[in-house]
């Protein structure tokens, strides 16, 4: 579903802020693969997912989804493989326009636009049912702006958005980062519904271990722009936070110095 | 006093016609979320336009047509220096503009303005809108419906029908996400480059169309009649938000209210110029000012008499 091979990033080269950021990345995941991806500060989690979905091209490597070379494809045009939901909850949708005009842009995500009408009869009506999936009330606020929703309703209606027209991979950038708590869990819950729901293939960034046990069936870490750990399905069952570290330390060959980085 | 009242519906008539620039200002400070500087080159390239095509012999709809036609390339020149080169939205702006100076006075003929002989009766009777119509109507000359304030009226709202139109289309619809989200945009797979292209054309479109009907109105078109336009649309936005934007709240109502707010600063502008002494060269000072203050007021009401604004709560209810 989705290849990287040799993925090589690095920002603002010759010059004293230089980063290598991906240093040779490989991954493959398998069709209905939910990964969730972990990794210190800067170890480049953020940056392979803005890698895929083309926010700017990489240096060398390839991207391939679904079969299709998407390397030098622009973000617009990736967007029909790809549903997306950011870290920062006004990111992923458009605050000054209404609830049914975002999820009716959305719904458009990969067509050719034309002048026939933004939003149909039809389509509020599919909204509406939708939205009560979500249990936010949505429902019967639907010319409500964006604007005006909380930062987890936000989230929740940006993961509607992504899903709405089924992608070949989501891409979750610690959307849960920015909530509180008891907002995280709802939309993390929601996630998970969702994934399972569509049989999605999803692609989760997470400064949170707890999350990355808890959820998904494959563990990714990365450090200094490369994987270092991968764990499938049966490995991660059992796994446990300590596991983790004691392994992070293991192969990186240094114990972690700050495990708050890692914990946060 | 009188002399006010008697000046009103020229001047409603000309706050009419720079109501359109002022629509087409909004469709890019507003929905686009970019400050256009092609406003005050444009807008003389669709005056001089429409009088050396007038003069040659072409019917007014094809004339007016055409103006609207040189709006868009300019907003085409603006946009392809913005997005395809790069540069900044408001230099690229600045450059058009500058551009097109030189382009506006070779299409007078490298004149600095050129005029419509409204004297000869025919080419009188050709036109569409004219200081002098609003003289004859009140005369009794001529019927009402040649009123400029008819006339332009019409026009108005036709161009605020098609515009209310085409931003609910899919089109229009990617083009308002790309002012309020281009990130997000992008994510839905709205070519952000292509939608902002469009909307600068489009939007200088109809500031030539609005340049086209002031020169026809006035009967001549000067390589400066477009100085400040930029600041004009800009007061007629704010005029008009800040007037109407509690009992407007639908997009069509807003864009009336964008040409209202023109409306009002011409009925202004003229009161000031009645009712006092005041040299009329002080008027660009004078508008400058008001707009300047107006700009100030969101931004200074953010930063001292913030309240804090009212928000749902997370799913508590959930």
């Amino acid at each position: 579903m989705l290849e990287l091979k040799e993925v090589y990033k690095t920002f603002n080269p010759g010059t004293v802020n230089e980063k290598r950021a991906l240093n040779g990345l490989n991954l493959t995941l398998k069709e209905g693969d939910f990964v969730t991806v972990i990794g210190s500060n800067g170890a480049g989690k953020s940056t392979a997912l803005n890698a895929i979905a083309g926010v700017w091209p990489i240096d060398s490597g390839s991207i391939v989804i679904d079969g299709q070379d998407v390397t030098g494809l622009p973000e617009y045009k990736r967007a029909k493989f790809l549903g997306r939901v950011f870290q920062d909850p006004m990111t992923g949708t458009a605050a000054t326009m209404q609830i049914e005009e975002n999820l009716a842009l959305a719904l458009r995500r990969g067509d050719r636009r034309t002048l026939r009408a933004g939003i149909t009869k039809k389509e509020r009506d599919m909204f509406r049912e939708m939205l009560k999936t979500l249990d936010l009330g949505l429902e019967d606020r639907m010319t409500t702006k964006v604007g005006l929703l909380s930062g987890g309703q936000r989230q929740a209606l940006t993961l509607l958005m992504a899903t709405l027209k089924k992608p070949k991979l989501l891409l979750l950038d610690e959307h849960t980062a920015a909530l509180d708590p008891k907002t995280a869990e709802k939309v993390l819950n929601t996630t998970d519904r969702v994934i399972k729901e569509h049989n999605l293939t999803a692609f989760m960034v997470t400064h949170n271990m707890k999350d990355a046990i808890a959820h998904g069936n494959r563990l990714i870490m990365m450090n200094e722009g490369k994987i270092i750990l991968d764990i499938g399905e049966e490995e991660k069952k059992g796994l446990t936070m300590k596991d983790l570290l004691d392994k992070f330390a293991e192969i990186s060959g240094s114990s972690i110095q700050s495990d708050k980085v890692l914990l946060a | 006093m009188g002399g006010f009242i008697s000046a009103l519906p020229g001047a409603i008539s000309q706050g009419l016609i720079w109501g359109i620039m002022a629509i087409g200002v909004y469709i890019t400070f507003k929905v686009l979320d970019i400050a256009d500087l092609t406003v005050d080159g444009s807008f003389c390239t669709g005056g001089a336009t429409f009088v050396v095509l007038f003069g040659m012999g072409v019917p007014v709809p094809v004339a007016l047509l055409a103006a609207f036609g040189v709006g868009l390339l300019a907003g085409l020149a603006t946009g392809l220096l913005h997005t395809f080169c790069g540069i900044p939205a408001i230099l690229a702006g600045i450059l058009t503009q500058l551009g097109l100076w030189s382009v506006n006075l070779a299409i007078m003929g490298m004149k600095a303005n050129v005029s419509i002989n409204v004297i000869n009766q025919e080419n009188l009777e050709k036109l569409w809108v004219s200081l002098r119509f609003v003289q004859d109507v009140a005369k009794g000359a001529r019927p009402f419906y040649r009123h400029p304030i008819f006339v332009v009226g019409l026009f108005t709202i036709g161009v605020i029908v098609l515009l209310y139109w085409f931003f609910g289309t899919e089109i229009g619809c990617s083009l308002r996400a790309t002012g309020a989200n281009g990130n997000m945009a992008r994510a839905q797979g709205i070519n952000t480059d292509v939608t902002k292209v469009l909307g600068l054309m489009i939007s200088n479109g109809l500031v030539s169309l609005s340049g086209a009907l002031l020169a026809q109105y006035q009967s001549f078109a000067d390589s400066s009649m477009g100085k400040g336009a930029i600041v004009i649309g800009l007061a007629a936005v704010i005029i008009g938000e800040a007037l109407f934007s509690k009992i407007f709240r639908n997009f069509a109502l807003t864009l009336l209210s964008v040409s209202l707010g023109a409306v009002i600063y011409y009925a202004v502008i003229q009161a000031v110029i009645s009712l006092s002494n005041i040299n009329t060269n002080y008027l660009k000072l004078i508008s400058a000012c008001i707009v300047g203050i107006f700009l100030s007021v969101p931004y200074w009401k953010g930063k001292y008499f913030a309240k804090p604004v009212k928000r749902e709560e997370v799913a508590s209810d959930a």
